[in-house]
């Protein structure tokens, strides 16, 4: 475990894809803080050799056929689309 | 004096059903009543749609008179958390992010729900998605807890509760990812039902964190309950972590089973923190099952004290995961002016997101980003496997185990602003999904204020008929479910 959680808001916000106001960052800074600092006693647990649980019953290799069911139509798959046109979804140019 | 109608169990109305004493229809008129009397007090529901609900009614006394009804729900109204899909209905979960979206299909447990009969009505009031312990962090303000409208139903399912115990709904659903279910129905006097994860579809629930959540019932009996979780469990192909169970009748069960059961009290559960009216009720009801000839037995959870923190890591980081999918792009809300995809995706997520999941995906973001991945996610994914063996080993010498639901009744709207102290109100229900057990909330008692409180049992992987039939022997013996808040 790092010493002191050193939790930089910019750089996680931005992972995130977040825009974060400057007193959200503040108070976050100050309540993540003090959850980061309570986690910290998780470094005193003994792990070694310990295997992690991702899931408590994992269920592997799930397999379905592979045949064609029926789904949504276009329609009712961009009902909550926030812009559309000709049955597709606009969004910002990506390419310049 | 016999209970009002809105305040009877599945059990009584499908008799009532039954005998042609009463109409879905009716009942469904009375609800509704019910509904527009209280919830401008409750404030439990995020919408409903009354017209849709009738004409299922309609269609429900269409059936039973032509003697097709299908199932113990017939006729009965159900209210859905508003994180649970029903096609053509909103699905907000009490977000700005998806006040606009409407559902393209149903959830796999609203489809049984309607194959057993069950009218499926309500949108039912949350924290965002499913973040929180008193619903206030709900994008359409809280929800009052029925017994003190002064006071949080609890959370994260808190509409599910309230509506529940106001008599606004005759049972509903919730979902339970670190106590969910468990604490709103021990703090508004409901029973509350956990399942074995992967014992219930996730289809078509708006995730939060995947590999804890699970959905469940909270009933005014532990009867519906049965009731409700044979309608709503079983394998489904579109869960890929759905469990290929055996699903019994649970409600046949609870006559077959009767004991005596080898019950653990672990003695972590019991410690500072706890309130002293909620540990007076649960010692009473210790006391109950040693008088039916169970065994009590002191056990230990070793790293009890390490499950708040492996939660709130493990939690956050499949959050931040799950929740990358809320862009702007292709549903929910959009923010306008953006200057490139990039600020769309980080504009629309300020906009949308309300500051507990904010908090909640930046710890997750966190503990997942590159330099802190071993030292926070996977040594929580270790300390979990330990906490997992802590239960096991403790099923070696008892049945079940037994503990307060919540450390504290319902508290006052805004009186814990910070955080990390509603994050405590969780201590004693998160370690039974970092787990991934059973678990059921039932009343036992009030304090002297007249305030719920609910004992916990946590069972063994996917023995919910012996949880459900140890919390029957409990009810049959005491009247506490009998008893409703007036409003």
């Amino acid at each position: 475990m790092p010493a002191a959680p050193d939790l930089n808001l910019d750089h996680v916000a931005k992972l995130a894809r977040l825009a974060l106001t400057p007193a959200e960052k503040a108070q976050f800074a100050s309540q993540l803080g003090d959850v980061l600092h309570h986690i910290e006693q998780l470094a005193k647990v003994d792990v070694t050799g310990i295997e992690p649980t991702a899931h408590a019953f994992p269920v592997v290799n799930v397999w379905a056929d592979d045949v064609a069911q029926p789904g949504l139509s276009v329609e009712a798959a961009l009902r909550n689309a926030p812009a559309q046109r000709e049955h597709m979804i606009l969004v910002p140019k990506v390419v310049e | 004096m016999a209970a009002e109608l809105f305040f009877k169990s599945i059990e009584e109305l499908g008799a009532l059903l039954e005998a042609k004493q009463l109409s879905a229809t009716e009942l469904m008129r009375t609800v509704i009543a019910r509904r527009q009397a209280v919830d401008g007090r409750v404030k439990a529901f995020n919408s409903s749609d009354d017209a849709d609900a009738l004409a299922q009614a309609a269609a429900s006394d269409a059936r039973r008179a032509a003697g097709q009804a299908r199932g113990p729900l017939e006729g009965i109204p159900v209210g859905l958390k508003d994180v649970i899909a029903v096609a053509g209905q909103p699905l907000t979960a009490s977000s700005k992010m998806l006040a606009n979206f409407v559902s393209p299909y149903d959830a796999t447990v609203t489809v049984n729900l309607k194959k057993a009969g069950a009218i499926v009505w309500g949108r039912l009031n949350c924290d965002e998605f499913a973040m929180g312990s008193s619903t206030e962090n709900s994008a359409f303000g809280p929800t009052a807890n029925p017994w003190d409208l002064a006071r949080v139903p609890g959370g994260s399912s808190g509409g599910s509760a309230a509506a529940l115990a106001a008599g606004e709904v005759c049972a509903t659903l919730g979902s339970d990812t670190g106590g969910s279910i468990r604490q709103p129905a021990a703090l508004c006097g409901v029973v509350g039902l956990k399942p074995t994860y992967g014992l219930v579809s996730r289809y078509g629930l708006a995730a939060f964190a995947s590999s804890l959540d699970q959905i469940g019932p909270l009933t005014r009996t532990v009867a519906d309950a049965a009731l409700m979780l044979g309608a709503i469990a079983g394998h489904d192909p579109h869960d890929s972590t759905s469990f290929k169970a055996e699903i019994p009748d649970y409600r046949a069960e609870l006559k077959k089973r009767q004991g005596p059961w080898r019950l653990g009290i672990p003695k972590e559960y019991f410690g500072a923190g706890l309130d002293p009216a909620v540990g007076a009720a649960v010692e009473q009801a210790i006391a109950f099952y040693r008088a039916q000839g169970c065994t009590i037995k002191e056990v230990s959870l070793p790293h009890t004290q390490f499950c708040l923190d492996t939660y709130y890591i493990i939690a956050t980081a499949e959050a931040s995961s799950n929740l990358a999918r809320y862009d702007g792009i292709r549903y929910g809300h959009r923010a306008k002016g953006a200057k490139d995809g990039v600020d769309l995706y980080a504009q629309s997520r300020a906009e949308g997101f309300g500051p507990e999941v904010k908090r909640r995906i930046i710890l997750g973001t966190y503990v997942l980003s590159s330099g802190y991945y071993d030292a926070y996610y996977l040594r929580a994914q270790k300390v979990r496997t330990l906490i997992r063996q802590d239960f096991l080993k403790a099923y070696h010498e008892v049945d079940a185990l037994l503990t307060p639901t919540s450390p504290m009744p319902a508290f006052r709207l805004g009186e814990k602003s910070d955080p990390l102290a509603l994050y405590l109100c969780d201590i004693y229900t998160i370690g039974v999904n970092l787990a991934g057990l059973p678990a059921l909330s039932l009343p036992c008692g009030f304090t002297p204020a007249g305030l719920p409180i609910g004992l916990q049992l946590i069972g063994q992987p996917f023995r919910e008929a012996d949880l459900l039939a140890m919390a029957h022997t409990y009810e049959q013996a005491h009247d506490w479910h009998t008893k409703h808040p007036s409003l």
